[in-house]
């Protein structure tokens, strides 16, 4: 079926305690009602009798309820010759459980039209799940019982091993995938960051079915975790359903979780390029590690950065890179933030013969960026496009679901979304330069590339 | 369906508006349809539709080329535009204070945009680029194939985004011919749903839109495909080491009696589809083709892709095959699984299924107004928005014989276009 073609791309890979200043009068930002955002006014947060934090919207205008839950299990907590371990364990955990076969489960779900489904990172195993209001029990105990009881059966395990790896496979001949990976290993050289959590065809053929059960007992616990829920459910019958089956649940063994070292310091451009022949078209990821999420200067970060290459049509990378020279269908630049230091990049699909234009564009835009001030005019224009789009993000269940689990997962108190207008207003031009010049520099960067090189 | 009244107007000029009050939040949604698509597209210009698309963002003399965009953004909207077989639509989500803003923008751009050549020239690399970020994808090479295989005729047989001799030698005369064409008031639906009162913006619409001439669009292509009468294969290599099936069946369009057993019969064998445009889909690890091809390790993952169109089009079925396993053995699994539909009729349970899943993926859909706007104007290019309003009804009113019937009558071996993607010799060493 042929696909509707969209004049903006979706960019591919989406961005993942800040001080508090008085409020000063700023014109023309937008005037948000900060009852109508989620807040302690309208949030309950909750935790359960193990520790479970739970944060519960209750939304009677929409017919569906939206759960999203976090635990602390992921890349990290692998060793490197069972890369993805964490990753195929959290594909499993539906396959089966003490209760319940595969079919079994998914008969479940699909025939009341609900969802759910469980994945890892290198920090975190989750999983989402939506439904009719009607079915949120139903769900909520399928997501409990598969979070901690699943069996793995061993025919299952085979099955999914095999999808897996036919993922894998393609995987490897994904332009975009492959320069991230390049990038990865060059920007984060002897870094945690630097592992490939989805694994590789070896280690993934050469994890054991018990490794994944021991993974999963080991690794999985209520230790910090985190739930949120947004919909139609009245807010005392969700605490009690999420400690009904979440609860009792207890991992004494759950180690502490690692901790990270900081990111490595490029010195000089380095370069990875990956030959996959019979491609129309590179790949190419630039950039440095960023700030994690919680870092003082991530506010002002994430606004250079919808600067650079978010505002409008991809800000002033896709000016220079799409807009100007008509070398690129997508090119945007994207600030990971996250739970440690992610990258800070700059992604675009460019023909292998402009490949060497295409980066000096975008180096010439990182020294643009770093050597002086964002001008007035683009401070106020990205403040105001950043505040003002806070009530679409916040429109579905999903959108509030997930913006809670981001409040409670970096600590942002709340009270945040209150807050967030004073936040984003009082950042300074000054303070997007120096946040800029702390990770950003046109001679220090990570280069991966993969495509049709050898054919250019 | 979301319970809220459509108001309904139709300007003197043909422009057919629909407004739905939506008051959870303060946003508005507006967008703007144009019944003209890669349909519309003959021979050496295919693609024309979707670069005319592009150029929409590329300047009037009121919006100079950049600054849509950035006044979108800077007041927190989002907007994106898409063309396809049938139609092409614009739209813009914005905080509800700033609704006019989009119709300023809407307006204006039917009649004022300015093709400068030098933007042409840039928007004809970036659209090969596009292409050719799509060529990267195996799918995407197989499906071309497979519809250009199971449409000699009519003009659902090339891609969107078009060939690239057509993106190579289309002049910047082609594009405004397309624009002045169809880009006509007659020839549009602009559908709004959000935090207003619609009798004030349906005023400023007239307002806007009223003086802009009806026109009139050419009269549309018709060339019907004629009957297929035997099975037709497709090949396409490439490099990897996955391959891929997809099976094309011709079926009704959207508007005939026999759709929607057919979509029944689409959620039985390989699971409901998403009405939505944003927001995943249900699984189908429950649906019959996923137990007959994935349960049984042949193949990695199945899916199945009913779409509703204008004129008659392909009903798509599509298999990524495991590791170890070859083309030929999921077909033949495919065609055990449809000879056992055959033989035996749908149960009750599976029917009932059908329609409390597609239940479910509307009331997921109708939590944002962007969504609501969409299926507003998406139902009036094939039909009316009666469509959307009754299509829980008629999913229910779909018996066992009828999906038996049109299983039966479209899924046949002579009615189908077999395609394979296969890693082609030489590929790659992992």
């Amino acid at each position: 079926m042929p696909r509707a073609s969209s004049r903006k791309s979706r960019p591919r890979r989406p961005p993942k305690r800040t001080p508090v200043r008085p409020p000063r009068p700023r014109p023309n930002l937008p005037q948000l009602d900060p009852r109508s955002l989620p807040g302690p006014h309208s949030v309950v947060r909750e935790r359960l009798s193990n520790g479970i934090t739970v944060l519960i919207r209750e939304n009677f205008l929409s017919p569906s309820v939206v759960i999203q839950g976090t635990c602390w299990a992921g890349g990290l907590d692998e060793a490197e010759e069972k890369a993805g371990l964490a990753s195929l364990t959290a594909a499993c955990l539906m396959r089966g459980t003490e209760r319940r076969s595969f079919h079994q489960i998914y008969d479940t779900l699909e025939s009341v039209g609900a969802s759910l489904a469980f994945g890892s990172g290198m920090h975190t195993t989750s999983f989402y799940a939506r439904s009719l209001a009607e079915d949120c029990a139903t769900v909520a105990e399928l997501a409990a019982e598969a979070l901690q009881t699943p069996s793995f059966p061993p025919d299952q395990v085979e099955r999914t091993r095999g999808e897996y790896l036919t993922d894998l496979a393609i995987r490897q001949e994904d332009t975009g995938a492959r320069a991230q990976l390049a990038f990865n290993s060059l920007a984060y050289p002897g870094h945690p960051y630097a592992h490939d959590d989805e694994g590789s065809l070896e280690t993934i053929r050469g994890i054991t079915r018990d490794e994944l059960a021991e993974f999963h007992q080991t690794h999985y616990g209520p230790r910090d975790m985190l739930v949120s829920i947004a919909g139609a459910v009245h807010s005392a019958r969700a605490l009690s359903l999420l400690e009904k089956h979440f609860g009792g649940w207890t991992n004494p063994g759950q180690p502490a979780r690692p901790t990270l070292p900081a990111a490595p310091r490029l010195e000089r451009i380095v370069q990875n390029r990956v030959t996959l022949p019979g491609k129309s078209q590179a790949d190419l990821v630039i950039g440095a590690p960023g700030p994690a999420r919680t870092a003082g200067d991530y506010v002002p970060a994430m606004l250079g950065n919808n600067i650079l290459g978010r505002f409008g049509m991809f800000g002033r990378i896709g000016e220079a890179v799409r807009e100007s020279e008509g070398l690129a269908y997508y090119s945007l630049s994207t600030l990971s933030g996250g739970l440690g230091p992610g990258p800070w990049m700059v992604v675009a699909g460019i023909s292998p013969r402009n490949l060497q234009r295409a980066i000096e564009l975008i180096r010439r835009e990182i020294e643009r960026f770093v050597q002086a001030r964002v001008t007035q005019s683009e401070l106020i224009d990205n403040q105001a496009s950043l505040i003002g789009r806070l009530p679409l993000q916040l429109e579905s269940n999903d959108g509030v679901a997930a913006a809670l689990m981001n409040l409670e997962l970096f600590g942002l108190g709340l009270d945040y979304y209150q807050r967030y207008p004073q936040i984003i207003s009082s950042v300074t031009r000054d303070e997007i330069l120096e946040s800029a010049r702390r990770y950003l520099h046109p001679d220090r960067l990570a280069i991966g590339i993969a495509g049709p090189l050898d054919e250019s | 369906m979301t319970p809220g009244r459509i108001h309904r107007a139709r300007l003197r000029n043909g422009l057919q508006v629909l407004l739905k009050e939506i008051r959870t939040a303060p946003i508005v949604s507006v967008w703007l349809w144009y019944r003209v698509g890669s349909r519309n597209e003959r021979a050496g210009l295919t693609g024309v539709s979707h670069w005319v698309e592009h150029m929409q963002f590329k300047g009037t003399p009121t919006y100079p080329v950049g600054s849509l965009d950035r006044a979108i953004s800077r007041e927190g909207g989002i907007w994106n535009a898409m063309t396809w077989l049938d139609w092409t639509a614009y739209y813009e989500t914005l905080p509800a204070d700033r609704l006019d803003l989009a119709l300023r923008i809407e307006s204006d751009r039917m009649v004022n945009s300015l093709f400068a050549p030098r933007e042409v020239t840039s928007e004809r690399t970036v659209i090969i680029s596009e292409r050719q970020g799509n060529e990267n994808e195996p799918t995407f090479r197989l499906s071309e194939e497979v519809q250009a295989s199971a449409f000699r005729v009519h003009s659902y047989h090339h891609e969107v985004i078009g060939d690239v001799s057509d993106l190579a030698s289309m002049t910047r005369e082609d594009l405004i011919r397309h624009y002045h064409n169809f880009y006509v008031p007659s020839n549009a639906v602009l559908t709004l749903a959000g935090d207003f009162q619609w009798r004030p913006v349906l005023d400023r619409v007239r307002e806007l839109f009223g003086s802009v001439p009806a026109g009139t669009p050419p009269a549309p292509l018709t060339r019907p495909e004629p009957p297929q009468h035997g099975e037709r294969r497709v090949m396409v290599e490439g490099p990897g080491e996955t391959s891929f099936v997809e099976v094309a069946y011709h079926v009704p369009s959207a508007a005939e009696a026999d759709f929607f057993p057919l979509v029944v019969l689409d959620s039985i064998l390989a699971g409901p589809s998403n009405l939505n445009l944003f927001g995943s889909g249900i699984s189908n690890k429950t649906s019959r083709l996923y137990r007959a091809l994935v349960d049984t390790e042949l193949a990695a993952g199945v899916s199945g892709a009913m779409a509703a169109t204008l004129d008659p089009y392909v009903y798509t079925l599509t298999a990524t095959v495991r590791s170890g396993r070859t083309p030929e053995q999921v077909l033949s699994a495919l065609d055990q699984e449809l000879r056992h539909l055959l033989e035996e009729p749908v149960q009750e349970e599976e029917l009932m299924r059908a329609v409390k899943q597609a239940r479910a993926i509307f009331a997921f859909g109708s939590e944002t107004v962007t969504n609501q706007a969409f299926w507003m104007g998406y139902a009036e290019m094939f039909a009316n928005y009666g469509w959307f309003e009754t299509y829980l009804q008629k999913l229910e009113s779909v018996r066992a014989e009828d999906v038996s019937r049109v299983a039966r009558k479209f899924l046949s071996k002579r009615n189908r276009i077999v395609g394979f993607y296969l890693p082609s010799e030489g590929a790659a060493e992992i």
